[in-house]
């Protein structure tokens, strides 16, 4: 009988090999359609009338004028919110349909609205403009560890607002076709992207049909159906048409999701050789309008006496959604400055400092070894020196160094496999694949299963009418559906196994399938081919579903939880021009037994530039007086191009010591350190750190001053 | 219109989109957009206003001759997407700056959102499409894949587009020029290195060396 667990090392055919994903000829060639690409028949555009005024209570929306254009054949209002208030610049007031883009977006120029304007508040830098309680968290009792202490260090950090900037906008087509919704969402959430709208759009949740195959990225914004969902479907309910809605760019940046900023004053009690005491940080920043909440300091390294005191900044901004490895890039650059800053002060080189109190981190071992490989990758030794000894001239270079950690356990999820009496294989998973190759995860995992070359498997992905899958979010997909397909795959091979059995003379449980055969284990001379095999179901295809029950999966050492990383920055700084140029960045990564070695490495190497990119240029500018986003385009909110990022190098940490955890997600983990060890880096080569990201040479020169 | 006088249009820095939407779709600019000017010797410019109505473009596509309407004001992107449903170019910032919708106007990579579908009249249009099949990918595409050179793959067409501009002009350019090339594009999935990998075995394959 075949069992879940994973195959031995020697025993793998697929897992763990750099394989080439499979919808990568589909993309490069333009023929995969996203959703911003369905065009159904009869398909009419509808564009947003959205609010001028950050905060203002709404009086009235007329929407005659934008009626009466030529080309126009629907109308939303949102007349819940007509008496209520606007609270940001560009909420969503009304909404047209029409026969064209150009006609849509004429028309949402002319709907006209009433405001009662109020005043506003978008600044979430200044402690002044907190609102509400303070939240408080201590671990031990942060007195004693500063009483401990030989040296009292302490400074100010902060990590503005920056946003997701999907390359394709939040939105969705929708057709409400004889009483059901045909939907194509752009979204990191399949299975359940329609659930909780029946209400909002009077259709029952069996009669929603979403299809999502190509995603232009989400990073944890794209969950739900929004408010545009909604009012897709109900211009489609309206119209009797397909209705594509999707946000311009602008609305896109300014409201389809941010990343909470975190500013913070840290104290830090050291002993004179470096071993951290105590640590004391009180942070504060903006989500937006609702609440505002990051993880507890400090960020991997936890003295036994810590505390965390926060407050948050209500703005009138768009809203925060999750952002990769929520609150994690900020608690880093925070902690890892102060620690840094620290060593700094001290006299301690860096990465000895960190040595000295990796006992304060959840994984010594892991950050001991991966901080050594990181090391020895960049050179650290030849290239390594303290902050008091600045190269000479105008342009110096640094190291800076930070570490992180994330949970990945896989989410709850289901997936059928059905073998056919042709041989022919389908795994049908309503999973999503935003480009980290989950589509080829699958594929992988049926093959190896069932002994079967990766193209025998029909992978079926992206639609909600398949066994649900969880959303893609928190590094828990790989996990999830590895397990779901492996048990399914599984028991569907030992029934395939029972009836080969028979033919055989041998019993089930001394049968495996290896490379396209059904054979004797450690006997080939006892073997039939896979096709012989399935020609044997005469009673029909074998068809099962299996399930991730996370505790289960987690308790047979299928998947875990929780990586380390190490990443190592390598930066020149002009102090003329304030111009920081990336030079080199090592990243080294775990993440149990890893499936794809090649998607794999690419989630990692596009983490850390994603980190890259917030380190150097990313903010969301507002204007105080207006309340306006001031870089709601690309021009301005810059992301990295490919000049920008510097030499990089991955490394995965593998062996048996890492693979027998199970699998363990890596979305999340690469993104989160690069802004710290670039922040540091910036401060070994300047002697001064600079506070605030992002490292723009206005900031750098600031802190030369 | 002859491609001189496309070219003098465009000397005038009148490409931009943005521009030609504030001035309306009924104003001079939109006119001049339209190709219906002559420049004599003194080089005063005579105009034929056509627009804001629908008017009928041939337009040269991936070698194919394509007949639309569009609007004087719709652009070569917006065209090609929701009028023709190539839709292999994307719409990402819609002003010039990602390049998500690069194609080869005369074999020249453009950005097809910042230029008008009545301006494309008269020139020879590559888009992605024209490119390479799934079956039979260009040297780019292969490459491409085969270095994971792309994740969500949204702004992969536009990458491949210049990349094949680029090279297919110079096969023996170095990594920095081949970059350079497509400079005027951004991804925000993080996917240069193997975009580097990528540039350099197209180079090498387009080289006859692979």
């Amino acid at each position: 009988m075949a069992t879940a667990a994973w195959p031995e090392k020697k025993d793998r055919s697929l897992i763990g090999k750099s394989i080439t994903r499979q919808d990568g000829p589909v993309k490069a060639t333009g023929r995969a359609k996203y959703s911003f690409d369905m065009n159904p028949k009869g398909l009419l555009w509808a564009k947003p009338a959205t609010s001028p005024h950050a905060h203002a209570k709404l009086v009235s929306i007329d929407t005659a004028k934008a009626e009466a254009l030529p080309g126009v054949k629907g109308v939303w209002k949102d007349t819940d919110l007509i008496g209520e208030e606007v609270r940001y610049i560009g909420q969503i007031i009304a909404c047209v349909a029409a026969e064209s883009e150009e006609i849509a977006t004429e028309a949402a120029a002319i709907v006209e609205a009433k405001y009662e304007v109020l005043e506003h508040q978008v600044i979430d830098n200044d402690i002044k403009f907190a609102t509400g309680r303070a939240s408080e968290q201590e671990v031990g009792k942060v007195a004693d560890g500063f009483k401990e202490a030989d040296v009292i260090i302490e400074g100010d950090y902060g990590v503005p607002v920056i946003t997701h900037c999907c390359m394709e906008p939040h939105g969705q087509v929708t057709e409400v076709r004889g009483g059901e919704l045909y939907s194509w969402p752009s979204t990191q959430n399949v299975s359940r992207w329609a659930d909780r709208l029946d209400d909002a759009v009077g259709i029952e949740r069996a009669k929603m049909h979403v299809d999502c195959q190509y995603m232009g990225g989400g990073f944890g914004s794209k969950f739900s159906f929004d408010k545009w969902g909604i009012i897709g479907t109900l211009l489609s309910k309206q119209t009797g048409r397909p209705v594509k809605l999707l946000l311009d760019r602008d609305l896109e940046l300014s409201i389809a999701g941010n990343r909470p900023s975190g500013y913070t004053h840290i104290k830090l009690g050291l002993k004179n050789d470096g071993t951290i005491t105590g640590f004391e940080g009180s942070v504060w920043g903006t989500g937006g309008g609702g609440g505002y909440r990051l993880r507890a300091f400090p960020y991997v390294f936890e003295p036994k006496n810590r505390k965390t005191t926060m407050k948050g900044i209500r703005t009138n901004r768009g809203g925060q959604r999750a952002w990769r490895a929520p609150s994690h890039p900020q608690t880093c650059l925070l902690t890892f400055s102060a620690l840094e800053d620290a060593a700094a002060k001290l006299g301690i080189d860096a990465a000895a400092f960190y040595k000295k109190n990796l006992n304060l981190t959840a994984r010594p071992d892991v950050y001991a070894e991966e901080l050594d490989i990181a090391m020895k990758m960049i050179g650290y030794a030849k290239k390594a020196h303290l902050r008091t000894k600045l190269d000479a001239g105008p342009v110096k270079r640094g190291l800076g160094i930070a570490m992180h950690t994330w949970g990945g356990l896989g989410h709850a999820s289901e997936c059928r496999v059905t073998i056919n009496p042709d041989g022919s294989v389908k795994a049908e998973i309503g999973t999503q694949d935003l480009g980290t190759g989950a589509r080829t995860v699958v594929s992988i995992i049926a093959a190896e299963t069932l002994g079967l070359p990766l193209e025998a498997i029909d992978t079926k992905i992206g639609k909600n009418a398949y066994p649900a899958s969880g959303g893609s979010g928190g590094s828990t997909t790989t996990g999830g559906i590895s397990v779901s397909t492996r048990m399914a795959a599984t028991d569907a091979l030992n029934e395939l196994l029972g009836i080969a059995a028979t033919k055989l003379g041998v019993a089930a449980d001394k049968l495996e399938a290896k490379g396209g055969r059904i054979r004797e284990i450690g006997n080939a001379a006892k073997s039939m081919s896979w096709t012989d095999a399935c020609k044997m179901l005469r009673t029909g295809s074998i068809s099962k579903t299996g399930a991730n029950n996370r505790t289960e999966a987690q308790k047979a050492g299928l998947i875990d939880a929780g990586v380390g990383g190490v990443q190592i920055a390598d930066v020149s700084v002009d102090v003329e021009t304030g111009v920081v140029t990336l030079i080199e960045m090592v990243a080294v990564q775990d993440c149990g037994l890893i499936i794809d070695m090649k998607t794999c490495e690419s989630q990692v190497y596009g983490g850390v530039i994603m980190g890259i990119t917030s380190a150097l240029f990313e903010e969301a500018l507002y204007d105080a007086a207006t309340g306006r986003m001031l870089n709601a385009d690309m021009e301005f909110y810059r992301i990295a191009g490919i000049k920008d990022v510097g030499k990089l190098k991955v490394h995965m940490m593998t062996g048996e010591k890492y693979e027998k955890r199970g699998i363990i997600g890596v979305g999340e983990p690469p993104v989160i350190a690069p802004a710290a060890a670039i922040s540091n880096a910036v401060a070994n080569a300047i002697g001064v750190r600079v506070p605030y990201l992002p490292l723009t040479p206005d900031h750098v020169l600031d802190a030369l001053a | 219109m002859t491609a001189d006088e496309n070219t003098n249009m465009q000397g005038k820095g009148l490409s931009r989109r943005g521009f030609l939407k504030g001035v309306g779709a009924g104003g001079a600019v939109a006119t001049i957009a339209t190709g219906c000017s002559t420049i004599d010797r003194d080089g005063a410019v005579s105009l034929t206003p056509r627009g804001p109505e629908e008017t009928s473009i041939t337009l040269n596509l991936n070698g194919r001759r394509r007949k639309l309407k569009v609007e004087p004001r719709v652009t070569l992107l917006d065209a090609l997407r929701n009028r023709l449903d190539l839709t292999g170019a994307k719409k990402v910032c819609d002003r010039g700056t990602c390049g998500a919708c690069t194609v080869l106007v005369d074999g020249e990579p453009a950005y097809s959102c910042s230029m008008l579908a009545v301006e494309a009249v008269g020139r020879k249009i590559t888009t992605i499409e024209g490119l390479g099949t799934p079956e039979k990918m260009n040297a780019v595409q292969k490459a491409f894949v085969e270095n994971d050179a792309q994740q969500c793959g949204f702004c992969t067409p536009g990458f491949v587009v210049a990349c094949t501009a680029v090279l297919t002009k110079n096969p023996d350019a170095t990594l920095e020029e081949a970059q350079a090339g497509c400079g005027g594009n951004l991804c925000r999935c993080g996917t240069y290195v193997g975009m580097n990998q990528a540039l350099m075995d197209a180079a090498k394959e387009l080289k006859g060396g692979a």
